[in-house]
């Protein structure tokens, strides 16, 4: 059950800028150490701007200047063998994608060719990515997999511009998940679209994941959504993880008191209690305050939060936290 | 009951395509409703809804079809007729508080312009005060504020910052469209709380238009939930939200997560493939994904129907099909 998929240590990603002769460095992911486990699906909440996006990215191993791998591994593991991605070539990176971990950018409902119809772009896929496939084959593959994912197969026939918002993006997934791949990462599949419309696309990752018995890395700033789908949640703030908890631990008893603000300022239907959200504003990746990121905001700031970052506390089983208030507790434990 | 707004019988129609291949959708059809003194009045529904389109006329940037708004006892405001009175008493707050500011401008001179316009202020020295005020009322102030370019402030403070803009007149109504979706969830609430604290302290009516339930719930007095140009159900947000009628309120309502991992999703929605098709239905828009679509619903557009102080626009609760409401 708690068998690894993938792993980093200590991953540091910045994007190293020259912005008129000065360098620039955004630390967008700052020592990142988390593991996926096989066949369960694990949320990444945090707001724009904190590098939840650019770990995703590294996590996929497309890490493409400005931004640069500082330091820390990234490790896949495939039947038992571990792999560090940093040290494989271009071409067994790219046999790995599809068909071992799938990536759906934020955004993806526009990255369907808009002039051919959505019968090419699969059977293109297909052919690249699966070999000695004829085209009718390919199509056969298409329409059975659209079938089990309970989209109409006439969608086929459609250009991208004839779907619906919503529709578009369940193709994407669709086209993620086509190959069965063991990690699927999907960017905000949730954002910008109506609500009714995201419940269609839960609804779809999860009888995905159910499916395939797969890993879902699922990066969403809407705690309603992680709520409803994610087996595990870590917190990410200004490039790192501050939180990592399992979803009722996360909702029931959030540690961190970023986490808290996050889960105590959400707006609930019965209760009109007034709800606070957290004072001041999140820091720039390219200004980092020194110490805990959170400080400048935090109500419990004391002075080694200033200086010092804290270590991640093991406080439960799948509970663990980076704060100064936790180390403090008897129960803690460094991991 | 006293009126700030009167929203009266208004529908605006939008031609879509060529001449031989003309489509006809009704963004706004038949859509009433008023804003009382005091009052934070959402109007909800998902994108296309037509709360949008409702905002722009109300705001003079587009032109109605039919119907009116009354301000003021005074109907048929055409946009050109449209004079200092009016945008003095209603200012508007927008969804993308990056593009509410020009760039290349500070921030400072958005205010000093309305003051000149509105000419709220004698001399610098009164401006300046007037705005820091007016600054201070959302939780920032003119030193913070001054000489600074848009890049320098974050989406929240920019937001907080157009509302102090929109305060300069001492408005009595804010017309806000989604002000805070592209705020941080960290500081959102900030935000919505503002709204609170401005019709606390100074009476100060909002148009709340959202597509997020659980905010619009949290701050809003009355509710109207809006699908295809239609409102479907309207009254006080306790009654609509937690026992809601209209079998597209009821959709609404599961659809949006619940905070909490227990009260996970169950049951199987169904979606449409084609939007067009709603817009055009005869009778009830809704009447393709209803549940409890019944023959009449197909044909004919149903009545607005009270009930305990809640107006439904649905068939299943007109006096003869009563019994199948529940």
């Amino acid at each position: 059950m708690n068998t690894p998929v993938l792993k980093t240590e200590k991953l540091k990603a910045y994007y190293v800028l020259d912005v008129h002769g000065e360098l620039k460095v955004v630390k967008a992911v700052n020592e990142v150490d988390l593991e996926i486990r096989a066949n369960e699906v694990y949320g990444i909440a945090g707001e724009s701007g904190c590098g939840k996006s650019t770990l995703l990215k590294a996590l996929y191993g497309a890490i493409e200047p400005p931004l640069r791998l500082i330091a820390g591994k990234v490790y896949y593991f495939i039947e038992d063998k571990q792999l560090d991605i940093s040290k494989i070539s271009a071409e067994e990176k790219r046999k790995l994608r599809w068909e071992h971990i799938s990536y759906v950018p934020q955004g993806s409902m526009s990255v369907l060719n808009p002039v051919i119809k959505l019968r090419e772009t699969f059977s293109d896929f297909i052919s690249s990515h699966v070999s000695g496939k004829t085209k009718g084959d390919a199509f056969e593959i298409a329409e059975g997999r659209l079938t089990e994912l309970g989209l109409p197969i006439k969608i086929l026939d459609a250009y991208p511009h004839q779907l619906s918002g919503g529709m578009k993006q369940r193709v994407t997934i669709a086209l993620a998940a086509l190959l069965k791949p063991r990690i699927i990462i999907c960017d905000e599949p949730t954002t910008a679209l109506d609500v009714v419309v995201q419940r269609g696309v839960v609804q779809l990752l999860k009888d995905i994941q159910k499916r395939l018995e797969n890993s879902i890395i699922l990066v969403t700033h809407d705690m309603g959504i992680q709520a409803n789908v994610a087996d595990r949640i870590a917190i990410m703030y200004a490039g790192k993880i501050v939180e990592e908890a399992s979803t009722e631990r996360i909702f029931g008893e959030p540690l961190h008191p970023y986490t808290r603000y996050l889960i105590n300022s959400l707006p609930r239907f019965g209760d009109k209690a007034p709800r606070e959200s957290a004072p001041g504003n999140p820091p720039l990746l390219s200004r980092l305050p020194e110490g805990c990121p959170f400080h400048p905001r935090c109500p419990y700031v004391t002075e080694i939060c200033k200086q010092q970052m804290p270590d991640t506390y093991v406080v439960d089983v799948n509970h663990k936290v980076a704060c100064w208030l936790i180390a403090e507790r008897e129960d803690a434990k460094t991991s | 009951m006293q009126k700030l707004l009167e929203v009266d019988h208004l529908t605006k129609i939008f031609t879509l395509g060529s001449i031989i291949s003309r489509v006809r959708i009704t963004a706004v059809d038949n859509v009433s409703f008023d804003i009382r003194p005091a009052e934070i009045f959402a109007l909800a529904g998902e994108s296309g809804c037509g709360k949008t389109t409702t905002a722009r006329i109300i705001l003079g940037f587009d032109e109605p079809s039919s119907g009116a708004i009354i301000h003021k006892g005074k109907r048929d405001l055409k946009p050109k007729n449209r004079k200092v009175w009016f945008t003095e008493g209603i200012q508007a707050i927008f969804q993308d508080p990056f593009g509410t500011f020009n760039p290349l401008r500070i921030v400072d001179r958005y205010f000093f312009e309305t003051i000149r316009h509105y000419r709220l202020a004698s001399n610098k020295g009164a401006a300046i005060q007037l705005i820091d005020q007016k600054l201070k009322a959302v939780g920032l102030s003119y030193e913070e504020v001054s000489g600074r370019y848009p890049s320098e402030f974050s989406g929240g403070q920019l937001q907080r910052i157009s509302i102090a803009r929109a305060l300069l007149t001492d408005p009595i109504l804010m017309i806000a469209d989604e002000p805070v979706s592209m705020v941080d969830a960290s500081i959102r609430m900030s935000i919505v709380n503002l709204f609170k604290k401005l019709r606390e302290e100074l009476s100060v009516s909002v148009l709340y238009i959202t597509h997020d339930l659980a905010t619009a719930y949290y701050i809003s007095d009355r509710i109207a939930i809006m699908f295809r140009g239609n409102i479907v159900e309207m009254g006080p947000v306790e009654q609509v939200l937690m026992e809601p009628k209209h079998p597209y309120t009821r959709l609404l309502r599961e659809s949006i997560p619940e905070v909490n991992p227990d009260m996970r999703w169950r049951e199987m929605v169904t979606l449409t493939d084609i939007e067009h098709e709603e817009y055009l239905r005869q009778g009830c828009k809704f009447a393709g994904r209803c549940p409890k679509v019944m023959e009449i619903c197909k044909n004919i557009v149903p009545e607005n129907i009270d009930i305990e102080g809640v107006q439904v626009k649905c068939h299943l609760y007109s006096s003869n099909n009563r019994t199948h409401g529940e």
